[in-house]
């Protein structure tokens, strides 16, 4: 690791509190980064991550709580104010210019100049000596957006870090980059580290965690659940304090899937895309529920997208009733009788304009073709029949759908696959972002879905839900697959195990020891 | 809320829908101060098997922009914009002026509606495909295309004299004039193509959000080919048009600027440059209130300079009527039902 942390913080971070009109978003979060450490900032979705992030770097201004840099309080209103002060934050989205030259980007706005004229050689001069400090040996006057992420990545830290910046902050930098350029960035926060910066990390991936990290702070639901030494605490007790469980908790209520020979509809080898998920194997049976496990940006979501041919896959190969087929678009998804409910719902699913009844007959409209429209009679039919089964509220098939409550639009996408009579259904996240009434019937639907035999392929990040229906758990971690769950082997603590250290052979042994 | 399933709302066959009346009203005003301006405007006469007169001479000089509407509104309802539809009507009118007195009819017809389309799948692929930007896409052809005519004629005027093309500007069917004609034929063809098929569907839903249609199964990108390579159909049908009017091609001003009137008229229509919802019918009433204007302020005796600044004054209206941020100061309205005032 780097240098000994200094005692006294640099940035030190005190009751931090803000709220989004009348949802309180953070709780008196404390956070403290000192002189020369890495300091991982962990959490789920919709810990806080973030909104802690934009309201110290002063994107949102805080409600309460006090921020102190080198002994001294700032309230920084705008990022600029904030890399004035010393904070200096790259995000995931690099934030520079690709169509400008690497020298151009590294100094914009504080171009070197004399009688008002931009020095460019003075300018690619400085650069190049700055990106050699981080091992970067490039052609500066080359656009920016000619090199790979990984590049533009550094370029932006070096930016941020030749701006005098005491604190640097990195939202997720690793998400889109392959594993070599994942190493060659961790290097160089450690060179930074070793510089006496304190760096703020803030990722998914708690092996990149382990490898750079001193410290780790654990958000939840806006409130700061710890502060750990990285080497006194193990992933287990880790990948608790993220999700919030105990392990003694849930464990399995199901009895071992009823036998083995379950007809088989769908078995995928070697699907894979690069930069997405590693190749897997799945195999999807009648009747049965499968449940995808894992942290946020383990893959789960990219593998579905595989299965149902959201995305192309690079590598595998997939069969439907032992018969290879062709999944490289929603289409052929469509046309093999699967269905997929993504989980950015208002991006992904609906049309919000159109009406609830539109919404449902879409996906079975597009099966059948432009030639030959669903009568409106008919389409009146499906919209009442699956607005009466699902109990979609309000009742009514003309409303937009933009303006029913989550849940429903959850439901009524829901109903958009149902119409289509699938045999396979992939749920991405179907109970996030909806109230608890709504949370319990859509639990109760997969179960009845399941019995009617379709093969269900559910993620979710809510562990005891998963428990509860899933008749195998899958587990990804940092997108590759590393347990496969049946039966009694199936419990929130060996899920969790998983999670944590899960490889083939250790979550054999977990499920043992659950 | 059971019995409201249960029981689906009885539709009438013909009832104005609600939205259609801001347009309708708009039409009528504008309709009755033409009238106040020449207090002959609605006399519709007979002469020589024709019918003439104002009313007449709106439809009938409207039915370019008309026909240009027809597929502009399906382009912008899928979120694009089609910026070449003049330019094509130059290319297609060219085209079937320089054929007309050496090829049967068919062939010249058939030779300009095929160059359009051509035009149209030129642009949808460029935007479905590549990705272009569709403002930037049918601008190249917007630009080009009238070089394209100039090549065919040459550079002059071309005239013609062939009847068989000559009838589609100055031929009647039951005393209606040829154009008007076509455009109401084609009028009716593009409702049954979109609302007779799943294709209204399938438009609405990529232009409300393509993402998620993709998921859902459609084609979004054959989806945008078709749309441009209908609106290049339409366009060619208008240059067609264009040309028998004069008896002749000029490649330099036919349909010149008209794909701005077929934008205007489309979104007066009330269909969104965002894309989603749109209205085949109201886009052409709303070429029928563009050329109300034209043909208003020619018969005041003001001078045609006044119609460039009276089209801008319809718009800002337009525009404004349709501003959610407008709607929000005046009509916040606690249900979400609509209560009296039209929006």
């Amino acid at each position: 690791m780097s240098a000994t942390p200094d005692p006294v913080p640099l940035l030190e971070i005190r009751g931090l509190g803000k709220s989004f009109g009348s949802i309180r978003v953070l709780h008196e979060v404390d956070l403290l980064l000192r002189a020369g450490e890495i300091h991982a900032l962990l959490g789920e979705n919709g810990a806080g991550k973030s909104t802690l992030i934009k309201c110290v770097t002063g994107v949102h201004g805080r409600d309460a709580g006090t921020v102190r840099l080198g002994g001294r309080d700032i309230a920084p209103r705008t990022t600029e104010e904030a890399l004035a002060a010393g904070l200096a934050t790259v995000y995931q989205e690099v934030n520079l210019l690709p169509n400008l030259s690497v020298a151009q980007n590294l100094y914009l706005g504080r171009q070197p100049t004399r009688f008002g004229i931009v020095q460019g050689a003075a300018m690619r001069r400085r650069g190049a000596e700055l990106l050699r400090g981080f091992g970067l040996d490039i052609d500066l006057s080359r656009p920016l957006g000619s090199y790979s992420v990984a590049v533009q990545h550094v370029c932006a830290i070096a930016r941020a870090v030749d701006a005098q910046a005491r604190v640097l902050i990195l939202d997720e930098p690793t998400a889109s980059l392959d594993s070599h350029e994942v190493e060659v960035l961790l290097g160089v926060m450690r060179q930074l580290a070793g510089r006496g910066l304190a760096i703020l990390f803030v990722t998914h991936f708690l092996d990149q965690v382990y490898a750079v990290c001193d410290r780790i702070t654990v958000l939840r639901n806006g409130r700061l659940v710890g502060e750990r030494a990285c080497a006194a605490l193990p992933r287990m007790e880790l990948v608790r304090m993220m999700l919030g469980r105990d392990l003694e908790e849930t464990v399995s209520g199901r009895a071992v899937a009823e036998g083995a020979t379950r007809e088989r509809i769908g078995r995928f080898r070697g699907l894979g895309r690069r930069g997405a998920v590693a190749p897997f194997d799945l195999d999807l049976h009648r009747g049965e529920v499968v449940g995808l496990a894992g942290l946020l940006g383990s893959g789960r979501t990219e593998t579905v997208r595989l299965v149902f041919g959201a995305d192309k896959p690079d590598a595998g190969r997939a069969e439907i009733d032992d018969r290879p087929v062709r999944l490289h678009s929603p289409r052929d998804g469509l046309r093999h009788r699967l269905g997929y409910c993504p989980e950015e719902r208002k991006t992904e699913g609906i049309v919000a304009e159109l009406t609830v009844r539109e919404n449902i007959v879409l996906a079975l409209q597009a099966r059948r073709g432009l030639l030959r429209p669903i009568p409106r009679r008919e389409q009146d039919e499906i919209a009442r029949r699956f607005i009466r089964l699902l109990d979609i509220r309000p009742a009514d098939p003309e409303r937009p759908i933009g303006l029913l409550s989550g849940g429903n639009q959850q439901k009524a996408l829901l109903a958009r696959w149902l119409a289509t009579e699938p045999r396979i259904l992939i749920l991405d996240e179907p109970t996030r972002g909806i109230d608890v009434g709504a949370h319990a019937e859509i639990i109760r639907l997969i179960r009845e879905l399941c019995a009617d035999g379709l093969a269900l392929l559910v993620v979710s990040s809510e562990l005891d839900e998963i428990v509860t229906y899933a008749d195998r758990v899958v587990v990804l971690r940092d997108r590759v697959q590393v347990a496969s769950l049946e039966g009694e082997a199936i419990s929130v603590s060996s899920i969790l195990h998983a999670i944590a250290e899960g490889d083939g052979a250790a979550s054999a042994d977990a499920g043992a020891a659950a | 809320m059971s019995a409201a399933v249960d029981a689906p709302p009885r539709r009438a066959a013909w009832r104005v829908p609600r939205k259609a009346l801001p347009q309708l009203a708009a039409l009528l005003a504008i309709l009755l101060l033409d009238r106040a301006v020449s207090p002959q405007f609605f006399h519709v006469g007979l002469s020589g098997g024709r019918l003439f007169g104002s009313l007449i001479d709106v439809l009938n000089h409207g039915a370019p922009v008309a026909m240009l509407s027809l597929g502009m509104v399906l382009v912008i309802a899928t979120g694009g914009i089609d910026l070449s539809v003049g330019a094509v009507m130059a290319i297609s009118g060219a085209l079937a002026a320089s054929l007309a007195d050496s090829h049967p009819l068919p062939v010249t017809l058939g030779a300009a509606l095929a160059v359009g389309l051509v035009c149209g799948v030129w642009n949808g692929l460029l935007v479905a495909w590549l990705r272009i930007q569709p403002i930037v896409a049918t601008l190249i052809l917007m630009v080009a295309g009238r070089g394209v005519a100039q090549l065919i004629t040459e550079g002059r005027i071309r005239t013609f004299s062939s009847h068989g093309l000559a009838w589609f500007g100055g031929g009647s069917v039951l005393g209606v004039p040829a154009a008007v004609v076509v455009t109401a034929a084609a009028t009716v063809l593009t409702l049954a193509l979109v609302r007779g098929t799943a294709l209204g569907l399938m438009v609405e839903a990529t232009g409300g959000n393509a993402r998620a249609s993709r998921l859902a199964g459609i084609d979004t990108r054959a989806m945008t080919v078709a749309v441009y390579a209908w609106s290049g159909l339409c366009a060619a049908v208008a240059g067609i048009l264009a040309a028998a009017d004069i008896l002749g091609a000029d490649a330099n001003n036919a349909g010149l600027y008209l794909e701005l009137d077929a934008i205007l008229a489309v979104v007066i229509g009330g269909t969104s440059l965002l894309g989603g919802r749109f209205s085949i019918g109201l886009a052409v009433v709303g070429a029928l209130i563009i050329q109300a204007m034209n043909t208003g302020i020619l018969l005041s005796g003001l001078p045609a300079e006044f119609n460039l600044v009276v089209k801008a004054l319809v718009v800002l209206a337009v525009l404004l009527a349709q501003s959610p941020r407008l709607k929000a100061l005046g009509l916040r309205r606690p249900g979400a039902r609509a209560t009296g005032a039209t929006p």
